[in-house]
């Protein structure tokens, strides 16, 4: 089986753990990905935030290689590629905007990275032994891109989400209840608003770990980046102590497939995740 | 019910960001729930609604100078709640435009806009983001030299920071978007 594939920049670079998962799961279960030849940058925040014509024709070039590439599925595993990506969609499907020198449609199916190990559990369910993953904890953190705008995105519940929750549990893994679910972590403000990120971040560190969750599961290299490189900072400034993995949906099923951990990119983070691998190597399966 | 009208020059204004955004701001009737729910409130001069209710009385200056647009981090929770559908998160994005074009943002409040404009700049130069050229391009415009130094070790490392950028076959492409968007 064939996939159409937009990477999106940061999996090349800051976030090579996630697309190294990513590759790693497809592998495992025989499903090819296949890139958009020469595509390019979504714009991502940067573009809507500053020139609107900007947000719509970078990403609309991507669709219309795409369609050349006759790909009628798009999967792009970063919650703010996707967003963009549907959004174009939508703009030319509402005779918005239109695709200079080409014929798209705006008809190319783009699937986020939930819903796509969603689809893909048929494939994911015989590789995996729920005896791994146990005893772990774990809260599904959403974050704002994967359910949001929920008019345009028409994905989930936008306040009460559970389709991570779903992926996780036929993992094997428990998953707790909290308050956290949706809420921004600081997203792309990372480097040019560091106190907002850190501030909003230790509160859903706080959550999490309040309600008894081991680690967090993420679909989206922005909330990784946060919550897991600004931890030290994090427990630093408030005075309080995580020590809380911070893991990408395919790295949580690669673990429970049995994979290696490096394999994974699992020691690329900054907070060891030897609380999570430890266990899902050691239980008897 | 006899509607009231501003005076022409504040009318202006809000028939400007009505026509761009295609949001009608009359709408919107001051329920806060946008401003409840914002996590950038704390760092705001004005909360998302009281933005909303400056904009509809026509303060232009108010508006475009306010730390509120650039403060928003997008993460469209105010649109998501909003009981008449306002699209709030949009209307940031249209102040931001307008603000930068006039050239009113305060120094501090250029630091978010400088990070922007670095992101874009690698992407107009290779086709997709040069993140290490985005970092010293902005933190050379920010003064924020040595932020994030401990970090970058174990980051070149693991591979998550090339050194070298991924430039697209067709910069070209690239290039007559940025000429066409700019315009």
């Amino acid at each position: 089986m064939k996939l159409g594939y937009y990477p999106g920049c940061a999996l090349e670079g800051s976030s090579k753990d996630y697309s190294m998962s990513l590759e790693r799961v497809f592998k495992e279960i025989g499903v090819e990905l296949e890139p958009i030849q020469d595509w390019n940058c979504c714009g991502a925040s940067a573009a809507h935030s500053t020139n609107h014509k900007l947000a719509l024709a970078l990403p609309a070039r991507n669709l219309a290689l795409a369609k050349e590439q006759e790909l009628t599925e798009l999967f792009a595993p970063c919650p703010f590629c996707s967003k963009t990506l549907i959004n174009t969609n939508q703009d030319i499907l509402d005779n918005k905007y239109k695709v200079e020198n080409g014929n798209y449609d705006g008809k190319i199916k783009v699937i986020n990275s939930v819903d796509i190990f969603t689809r893909l559990m048929d494939k994911i369910q015989p590789k995996v032994n729920q005896e791994r993953l146990k005893d772990l904890k774990v809260a599904c953190y959403y974050g704002c891109l994967l359910v949001r705008p929920p008019k345009l995105l028409k994905y989930d519940d936008p306040e009460q989400p559970t389709s991570m929750d779903e992926v996780v549990k036929k993992l094997g893994a428990q998953t707790v209840d909290w308050e956290f679910k949706i809420e921004c972590c600081g997203g792309g403000f990372t480097v040019c608003n560091e106190d907002a990120v850190l501030e909003l971040s230790n509160k859903i560190l706080e959550d999490a770990q309040e309600n008894g969750a081991q680690a967090i599961i993420v679909a989206c290299q922005m909330c990784q980046i946060n919550l897991d490189m600004r931890q030290t900072a994090i427990e630093k400034k408030y005075n309080v102590s995580y020590n809380m993995p911070i893991i990408y949906l395919p790295q949580l099923i690669g673990l429970a497939m049995g994979i290696e951990p490096k394999e994974l990119g699992l020691n690329m983070h900054f907070v060891p995740t030897e609380g999570v691998t430890v266990q899902a190597q050691n239980n008897p399966v | 019910m006899k509607t009231l009208r501003l005076k022409n020059n504040l009318q202006q204004f809000v028939d400007e960001i009505d026509k761009i955004s295609g949001i009608n701001l009359r709408d919107c009737y001051q329920c806060g729930k946008c401003s409840a729910g914002c996590p950038m409130v704390m760092q705001m001069d004005y909360p998302p609604s009281k933005l909303i209710r400056h904009i509809q009385l026509g303060e232009r200056e108010q508006v475009l100078t306010s730390s509120t647009i650039w403060v928003c981090v997008s993460c469209l929770t105010c649109s998501t709640r909003c009981p008449k559908d306002v699209e709030i998160a949009g209307l940031m994005d249209v102040c931001r435009e307008l603000s930068i074009k006039e050239g009113l943002a305060t120094r501090e409040q250029r630091k978010i806009q400088q990070f922007h404009k670095s992101f874009l700049e690698t992407i107009r130069s290779n086709g997709r983001l040069y993140e290490v050229m985005l970092i010293a391009k902005y933190k050379l415009r920010a003064l924020a030299l040595f932020q994030d130094v401990a970090k970058t070790p174990k980051m070149l490392l693991t591979g998550k920071l090339k050194l070298l950028p991924h430039k697209i076959e067709n910069v070209e492409a690239i290039n007559k978007i940025f000429e066409e968007c700019d315009k």
